[in-house]
């Protein structure tokens, strides 16, 4: 499959190359494990592969046959026809990473552009050209962070309101250093002020999320000005979609933005791949970890554009790099440059208005059934925690005979902090009045039941 | 012509998308928390898709043309992965629904973790890493974990050969270790005195790229790994070019006890540009308890009426999360359908043909090009792109050269141990005719390099962009467009 071979061509090859057959080309390899027996299947053709894979697809239940209120990192958008139209051209998805800036400038110019988007919706004065995802990109906040100050300020102060992946994954990241994580077990309901207390000159980094991980708008300003007179950097975590209409963290001064961009038009896609936003103030330019494009001139005196500031990076530094990635995810930070163009300032807008209304006349409709309440009296974007008077795995699991995937259940990951009961909702363009109502109904008829 | 930017292309009032009125009563929003301003462009629809249309068009691919890109593995990414991958099954689940609706796709990841389980050897698969690089850093962080787990603290060692890929030091620092550079002896294979002289209680271990970016499968491999294993250390592949050896040798079987894979390079997943990619990585039974989760798993066996129920967990000593949710699902269900659609037998077979390329391509660049370890190679193979009659030309100036014939170069400079290496991977899905083509005008070129080097010099020339100054590029540092705001300025 896929082998263009003809057997004259096999013929011709090998008596060029002076061999009888291609067994021939593996004579240096180990003998006896050569050729194992492999128990895998036959090859098949495009018909059968797709009808198999239609079946295995099909038993999923997707977010268009269930409505769905699932959030918590994730979120169930709609994306216009035309970027899926642009990242399905060949020239954009074929190509690797743009080491040959001549016959690469489509790539280059994309996520220039992205950069420069990412820097308008932050606030922010750069932007690199993406992370992995946004628990990478707070993973190398804190990398960037340790290293500003050589490794002399071990401490990170990690809100409890940072999406718990996240920091999963910064556990996971600074496991073998000498950084100290602290911060994660103040109380969630004291707001940003309770880590205050925490922030001292051993301190590199605070990191928050906004909104939090339970939908909360927090005013960071008093944190972040503690933080800054203890000369540590401030790094927001955001849903770039909020950015449409709440003001940008390089207004109440973050030195490092990182965020999700699956909310810019990116497919749910079972949770990846998504795309890790990072931006930050200009002097941390060098610091920052992960490609950048910058603009330049060619031979012709055109305009256009290179990746820059390599000698940050592994594959010139080796191990004296502060971060290993070697690639972007280039082509999700495309999509997200279409997406971010084509609704554009009004778009964008309108668009975080619209979550912003759906989900404020859930909370109060959901507010209003006996025994519910919101856990939060915090401004919320388009996701919001709700007390409920039962276990929330009970709820979703009658929920889903309606056809509903109620919201995600925080007494998994937050057993220990009071939240057992609490069910954190997602609402977006894509619920309908009707099905908010629906879902009341439903959440009435299943807690009485 | 080049191309003006996004918010060249601006004018107040425009917009490329729209959406419904609220169908629910307005809520107020607090002043308090909304921006002023939102500098992002402001562009129709018709005119947005005609930029990055035209954009994509400056752009070579392996669908517009040969992608020899040592190491990168760019073969022809088959289109039905791009439809199967968009299956509303696929596309629009969430990750953190119940388990019971998602059954087709954790089946699907614990079917790709069984195949990448009999093509490696290992015992078991986390499919969580996002890329080659990311998949290094969680095989290290694993050797880190077993290593500690034993109370084994002063192992904090890892040799790399010099040829390595920058990635491998990096994710080694990132974890801690100590890097220890092993020089390459004079067939290309990791010098065996310079190696026994480290294996010692302080080793952590080997990151090994087998076969090695020189493209040669190294003759000592089995006693590299004794040599390794007898120290306490452990063997870490790199399986960076593992489209060389798929059902001709299995790592695990040679000794290897952890490695990662590149869905985008064996499995034919489209490179997208940078990204994204997907390295899963397998573990023996004794480094299994490490893994990154979640994992695919069978919780239920099923029966003869009931299928398998499947579900995500975690290893006992998981060395915990490297990113969110489950990993790059979409690069996933790709690299299943490509897999699917070879079956065993095809992915062997396209293995043999992806070193059959590579050795005629050698084989008609003998003559004219020095093969610095000149050998059987495997999947790919390295020339000097330098001539002791023509001192002016190097290695960049036949890889722009090259642009001019439609053909993406080669990878320059890398390996490190080569003067002036241009790294040549064909991969299995070129015909014996573009081979030609592309040695052909290699030929062609090293003429040129004699009769007429400033064309080299000066390439590319039938490129809508000439060469790029890279110095102006770092000096003057313009990493953003002009937003709206600063225009007024």
């Amino acid at each position: 499959m896929f082998l263009p071979h003809t057997d004259a061509d096999r013929e011709a090859m090998l008596r060029t190359i002076g061999v009888e057959k291609i067994a021939d080309l593996f004579k240096s390899l180990p003998g006896e494990h050569l050729f194992p027996e492999l128990d895998l299947p036959p090859g098949v053709t495009e018909i059968e592969a797709l009808e198999e894979l239609q079946h295995i697809a099909d038993a999923n239940e997707t977010t268009g046959e269930l409505i769905s209120f699932l959030g918590a990192g994730a979120y169930n958008h709609y994306s216009p026809a035309v970027v899926d139209s642009i990242l399905r051209r060949g020239e954009f998805y074929t190509a690797y990473t743009p080491y040959q800036p001549e016959i690469s400038q489509g790539t280059l110019q994309a996520i220039f552009e992205y950069q420069s988007m990412i820097v308008g919706l932050t606030g922010m004065d750069v932007s690199n050209a993406s992370h992995y995802d946004g628990a990478t990109a707070v993973a190398e906040a804190v990398n960037m962070a340790y290293h500003n100050f050589r490794g002399k300020r071990a401490k990170i102060v990690l809100s409890p309101g940072l999406h718990p992946h996240y920091r999963e994954t910064v556990h996971t990241y600074t496991v073998d250093s000498d950084i100290l994580l602290e911060g994660e077990h103040t109380p969630l309901d004291a707001g940003p002020q309770a880590l205050i207390p925490l922030i001292d000159e051993n301190t590199a980094l605070v990191a928050v999320q906004y909104p939090d991980f339970f939908g909360r708008v927090h005013d960071f300003s008093k944190l972040i000005e503690a933080a800054h007179e203890a000369k540590a950097l401030v790094a927001v975590h955001v849903n770039p979609l909020a950015l449409g209409l709440l003001k940008p963290p390089g207004d109440f001064g973050a030195d490092i933005v990182t965020g999700e961009g699956q909310s810019l038009g990116i497919p749910l896609s079972f949770g990846g791949p998504y795309l890790g936003i990072f931006a930050a103030r200009n002097k941390y330019v060098r610091k920052m970890a992960g490609r950048i494009v910058g603009e330049t001139q060619d031979t012709r005196g055109q305009r256009g554009y290179v990746l820059t500031l390599s000698t940050r990076e592994q594959h010139i530094r080796r191990e004296r790099a502060t971060s290993n990635i070697c690639t972007n995810q280039g082509l999700v930070a495309l999509a997200a440059a279409v997406y971010m163009s084509l609704l554009g300032k009004n778009g964008l807008q309108q668009l975080a208005e619209l979550n912003y209304h759906k989900a404020h006349y859930a909370a109060e409709q959901i507010a209003s059934i006996e025994g519910f309440e919101l856990a939060y009296a915090e401004p919320f974007f388009n996701e919001f925690t709700v007390r409920c008077p039962k276990p929330v795995a009970e709820l979703n699991a009658k929920l889903l005979h309606f056809d509903i995937l109620g919201g995600y259940d925080l007494g998994e990951a937050y057993a220990n902090a009071g939240l057992e009961e609490h069910m954190l909702i997602a609402v977006t363009e894509m619920i309908s009045r009707e099905e908010i109502d629906h879902f009341v109904e439903a959440l009435t008829e299943v807690t009485n039941a | 012509m080049p191309e003006p930017t996004v918010f060249e292309l601006s004018s107040p009032g425009r917009q490329g998308a729209y959406f419904p009125e609220p169908d629910v009563p307005r809520a107020d929003i607090p002043k308090s928390i909304m921006r002023d301003d939102l500098p992002l462009p402001e562009i129709a629809e018709v005119d947005v898709v005609r930029h990055f249309t035209r954009l994509s068009q400056l752009n070579h691919g392996v669908d517009t043309g040969f992608y020899p890109l040592g190491s990168c593995t760019m073969k022809y990414n088959p289109k039905i992965n791009e439809e199967t991958v968009r299956l509303a099954g696929f596309a629009n689940i969430h990750p953190l629904q119940p388990i019971e609706t998602v059954q087709g796709a954790i089946g699907l990841m614990y079917e790709l973790q069984e195949w990448l389980k009999e093509l490696s050897g290992f015992d078991e698969v986390s499919l969580q890493p996002a890329a080659g690089a990311h998949g290094e850093l969680t095989g290290v962080l694993i050797m880190r974990a077993y290593h500690q787990a034993r109370k084994d603290h002063k192992r904090v060692k890892m040799l790399i050969p010099d040829s390595a890929h920058g990635t491998n030091p990096a994710s080694s620092a990132m974890s801690g270790l100590k890097i220890v550079q092993l020089p390459s002896d004079a067939r290309g294979n990791i010098d065996m005195e310079a190696l026994c002289a480290e294996c010692d209680d302080t080793l952590a271990g080997i990151m090994i790229t087998n076969p090695s970016t020189l493209g040669l499968f190294d003759e000592h491999l089995q006693e590299v790994c004794d040599c390794v294993h007898e120290a306490g250390g452990l063997v870490y592949g790199d399986g960076a070019n593992f489209n060389a050896i798929m059902g001709i040798s299995r790592p695990a079987d040679c000794g290897a006890d952890v490695l990662h894979f590149n869905l985008h390079k064996t499995f034919a997943t489209p490179h997208g540009g940078g990204g994204p990619g997907s390295g899963p990585v397998g573990v023996t039974a004794e480094l299994a308890p490490f893994l990154p989760g979640p994992i695919a798993a069978v919780i239920d066996e099923g029966s003869e009426e009931e299928p398998p129920l499947y579900s995500l967990v975690n290893p006992k000593k998981s060395i915990g999360r490297v990113k969110a949710f489950h990993g790059h699902f979409g690069i996933m269900v790709r690299a299943f359908t490509y897999m699917m659609m070879l079956g065993g037998e095809g992915l062997r077979a396209a293995s043999e043909h992806a070193v059959l390329n590579a050795n005629y391509i050698q084989a008609r660049l003998r003559d004219t090009y020095t093969i610095p370890y000149d050998r059987i190679c495997m999947h790919e193979f390295v020339a000097e792109g330098h001539w002791e009659d023509a001192p002016g030309i190097h290695a960049l100036d036949i890889s722009k050269r090259l642009m001019d014939f439609g053909i993406h170069p080669p990878t320059n400079y890398f390996p490190l141990i080569v003067p002036e290496a241009l790294m040549i991977e064909p991969t299995e899905t070129e015909s014996k005719e573009t081979l030609d083509v592309f040695a052909d005008t290699m030929i062609k070129i090293a003429e040129e390099a004699l009769t007429n080097p400033e064309l080299l010099q000066t390439a590319p020339h039938n490129t809508p962009f000439g060469r790029l100054d890279e110095v102006k590029a770092a000096r003057e540092l313009v990493l953003c467009c002009w937003l709206p705001e600063n225009k007024e300025e």
